[in-house]
């Protein structure tokens, strides 16, 4: 598959882990933002040609994981009435809110539904007038122009029935409020590719300088994120602070024009709460005045009161790269995909969902040789 | 959620109700339709990025080789200084 | 993205239900197993857990097996559910190295369904049947108020004699044999789904729906010692490789660069989002033989027309039992986990 193999490439890997080698002269610690990113690295075993001195944290680009539970309640209860039809991404249904996911809602009888594009919550509110079509709007920059153009198509032909449970998040601001943290042990930081395809990376310059920290956009196939590495270490070990671009064959500078307008037209910044990381001011998204009458929270008098947590879950800390998935004690005992405590077991970009389902879940490592 | 694939355009089709662009997208061998409306420069033969049903960017072939000649490069014994990036 | 799909998380403790995800074929089925139905049938045929039972009677080794099909659509590329009906069973009692002879047939039909849909579906079932070398011998009809069923529900049962000289099962695996596949992985998990997503190839990805005993056939004929035997259904190779490591107590070490995936496969994969290692397979096995026949095996298994693109995928470990290590392109290593829950929907 053209752009995809060639990034998984044996030997392309083996040179740029030598490159790496010769050019790591001190320990760093870089952080990858996407959870995409981590799962690419943690399927790839990528890690075990990594030189000693590189440590990789996780960070918290998952959107799924960090929409507070506070929605995931609400989009439990809007769906659970009867005229109500959810449709949501396939990983969002399995994430606990204080009691149930939107898939044990669905198994006890709620009409939700898997789609793979908001247009096709549109495409069903306009043969069921009868339904009130909710669209579940999780995600990053990556995902917000395609939900505006949706809602857009929707207003524009009148359906009424539409509405979206708006729950985008952005990254400068998390990549901001990691950096502030005092216990931030991140030294580069591997930004997300495809967010950067919407957006652009002119807002990871100001970042850079004011925390004196190399940023990459980085794509996610094991050559990509490689590639970023070897950058950033360069950075590093020069002493460097910069953006720096490796998913050149994907993203410019000033980002998808036509894609921020999208976006732009149908959202403004708010601020958001992120699960397990708390208040982020302006690091989300809601709907603008003139498309304020779509929104599900609104349109169902759904309370976003606030949800209740296992007292047990590190998902924070997993999420701002202060702790590893392993060193959870619930890790693989009382947290699993199965009955997961937290988001980051049962999303496809979570990281414990990574370790769990990639890593020997006794140690997190390997133990016998293979 | 930030699963986006590469595919070729294959097909322009007529432009959908709100006069944006569609197109098939074949990847390696599967064809979806795809909308342009956020890459208004697309044209068939060319490689795009989509998500969710939507082309985000198009692929840049120069810039995608950049890496492997440069890896050749240095297989070649031209290893470059610590300050040069590909 | 890996295997992940949808999963359906167990719901709290102290209400317990079934679930979608129990039927498919990963973690929560073999919970199901555990909790329920071994401590209700538990006998020494049971505890092999493996796809058929192998009774002695008079002297003979016949291979009993049963199977239910639920697939939705009831018509896909490549066939429909009376194929994989007849198929399913079939292959179940080659992978106990057992000739299939005879079939049963449940019918539990939805009122409404079109008799002209039913009378394909038996035509495809008596289609497969005299492909397989088996005759329909006896069966039952049922009907269910609409609403009730998906059109039609099928259960066969099948009844083979073993030809297989010596026992076939995960018991017999053993640390350095080689992990074999009959061939390409995941064309009838996406020819299903690409009905449901409206997916378009431009060649149709059609299930590879078919008997296989031809290839188990000619395996025993060229000499090789089988061990094991597992054709790759629900949860796919994953799961089946999982499920054998466990009973077995061995590891296993399998090479991403050695699966073999159709292009379109692995581009239909790609942009749903899924791992081809977990989506299931109708016509495709898994064979454990010893190392030293591992060509051997190959060569016969590559002259049988439905094993003709087999190859060698990995090795049996003797360190980390129960686990599954695949080792990647990039020459990385990772787990291979069981399914943790429905991957695809009734896709068998």
């Amino acid at each position: 598959m053209k752009y995809v193999d060639e990034y998984r490439d044996p030997d392309a890997a083996a040179r740029l882990a030598e490159a790496l080698r010769r050019a790591v002269r001190r320990p760093w610690v870089i952080m990858e933002i996407c959870g995409g990113q981590t799962h690419s690295i943690l399927k790839s075993g990528l890690e075990e040609l990594l030189p000693p001195g590189i440590s990789l944290v996780h960070g918290p680009g998952c959107p799924v994981c960090v929409t507070p539970v506070e929605l995931i309640d609400a989009a439990v209860a809007i769906a659970r009435r009867s005229e109500v039809t959810l449709c949501s991404f396939g990983d969002m249904l399995r994430v606990p809110g204080s009691g149930a996911s939107l898939l044990e809602a669905k198994a006890r009888g709620a009409d939700v539904r898997v789609v793979y594009s908001p247009l096709e919550a549109v495409k069903l509110a306009r043969a069921r007038p009868d339904r009130q079509v909710v669209f579940f709007a999780v995600g990053f920059e990556t995902t917000a122009p395609a939900n505006a153009l949706a809602l857009r198509q929707a207003a524009a032909e009148g359906l009424e029935n539409f509405s979206l449970l708006v729950a985008h998040v952005l990254v400068p601001p998390a990549i901001e409020a990691i950096l502030r943290s005092p216990d931030c042990r991140v030294q580069g930081f591997l930004a997300p590719g495809h967010v950067c395809t919407v957006m652009g990376y002119r807002e990871y310059e100001g970042l850079a300088a004011r925390y004196r920290v190399p940023i990459v956009v980085t794509g996610f196939e094991p050559v990509d994120i490689l590639e970023g590495l070897l950058m950033a270490v360069r950075q590093l070990e020069a002493g460097r602070a910069e953006v720096e671009n490796q998913y050149r064959r994907a993203v410019r500078r000033e980002g998808n024009r036509a894609a921020q307008a999208a976006l732009g037209e149908v959202f403004e910044r708010a601020d958001r709460s992120w699960r397990g990381i708390g208040r982020i001011p302006l690091s989300g998204l809601r709907l603008r005045e003139p498309y304020r009458r779509f929104d599900a929270l609104e349109r169902f008098a759904a309370s976003a009161a606030a949800g209740q947590e296992s007292g047990e879950c590190i998902a924070g800390l997993v999420l701002q790269g202060l702790k590893k998935p392993p060193e959870c004690p619930a890790f693989g005992l009382r947290c699993t995909p199965e009955r997961p405590l937290g988001a980051p077991m049962v999303s496809s970009e979570g990281a414990c969902a990574a370790y769990y389902h990639y890593g020997r879940r006794e140690e997190g490592g390997w133990a016998g040789s293979a | 959620m930030c699963l986006a694939a590469p595919g070729k355009i294959v097909e322009l089709l007529a432009e959908d109700a709100a006069g944006l662009r569609r197109a098939v997208v074949d990847f390696a061998g599967v064809r979806r339709e795809v909308s342009l409306a956020f890459t208004p420069e697309a044209r068939p033969g060319d490689y795009v990025l989509v998500h969710v049903g939507f082309a985000l960017s198009v692929v840049d072939e120069a810039e995608a080789q950049k890496i492997f000649r440069y890896l050749e490069e240095m297989a070649e014994g031209q290893a470059p200084a610590p300050e040069d990036s590909p | 993205m890996g295997g992940f799909g949808l999963i359906c998380p167990a719901p709290p403790a102290g209400e317990e239900r079934i679930l979608l995800a129990h039927g498919g074929g990963g973690r929560l089925m073999h919970q199901l197993l555990e909790r329920v139905f071994m401590p209700a049938f538990s006998n020494p045929w049971l505890e092999q857990r493996h796809d058929g039972a192998v009774v002695r009677f008079n002297g003979l080794r016949l291979a009993f097996t049963t199977d239910s099909y639920v697939v939705r659509p009831l018509f896909f590329p490549g066939g429909n559910i009376g194929d994989l009906a007849v198929n399913g069973t079939v292959n179940d009692l080659a992978m106990c190295g057992a000739r299939p002879l005879y079939l049963s047939a449940g019918f539990i039909l939805e009122e409404g369904l079109a008799l002209e849909a039913l009378r394909e579906i038996a035509a495809a079932m008596r289609a497969a049947a005299e492909r397989a070398g088996v005759l329909l011998v006896t069966g039952d009809t049922k009907v269910v108020d609409q609403g009730h069923g998906d059109g039609v529900f099928i259960n066969t049962a099948g009844i083979g004699v073993v030809e297989a000289p010596e026992e076939i099962g995960p018991q017999r695996v053993r640390a350095g044999d080689a992990v074999l596949v009959s061939g390409e992985l995941g064309a009838h998990g996406i020819a299903v789904l690409s009905v449901r997503e409206g997916l378009e190839f431009d060649a149709p990805i059609v299930s590879d729906t078919a008997p296989v005993w031809e290839a188990v056939r000619a395996l025993l004929a060229a000499g090789v010692q089988v061990h094991c035997l597992r054709d790759l259904t629900r949860g796919g190779l994953a799961s089946a490789l999982n499920e054998i490591a466990q009973a077995a107590g061995v590891g296993i070490r399998i090479e991403e660069a050695a699966i073999p995936v159709a292009e379109p496969v692995k581009g239909a994969c790609e942009i749903l989002g899924l791992d081809p290692l977990y989506v299931a397979n109708e016509g495709r096995f898994a064979a454990f033989v010893p190392e030293g026949q591992a060509e051997r095996a190959l060569e016969a298994l590559r002259a049988a027309p439905v094993s003709g693109g087999a190859v060698r995928i990995g090795t049996v470990l003797e360190e980390s039992p129960g686990v599954v290590v695949l080792v990647s392109r990039i020459g990385g290593r990772r787990v291979v986990d069981m399914l943790s829950g429905e991957q695809l929907p009734r896709i068998c």
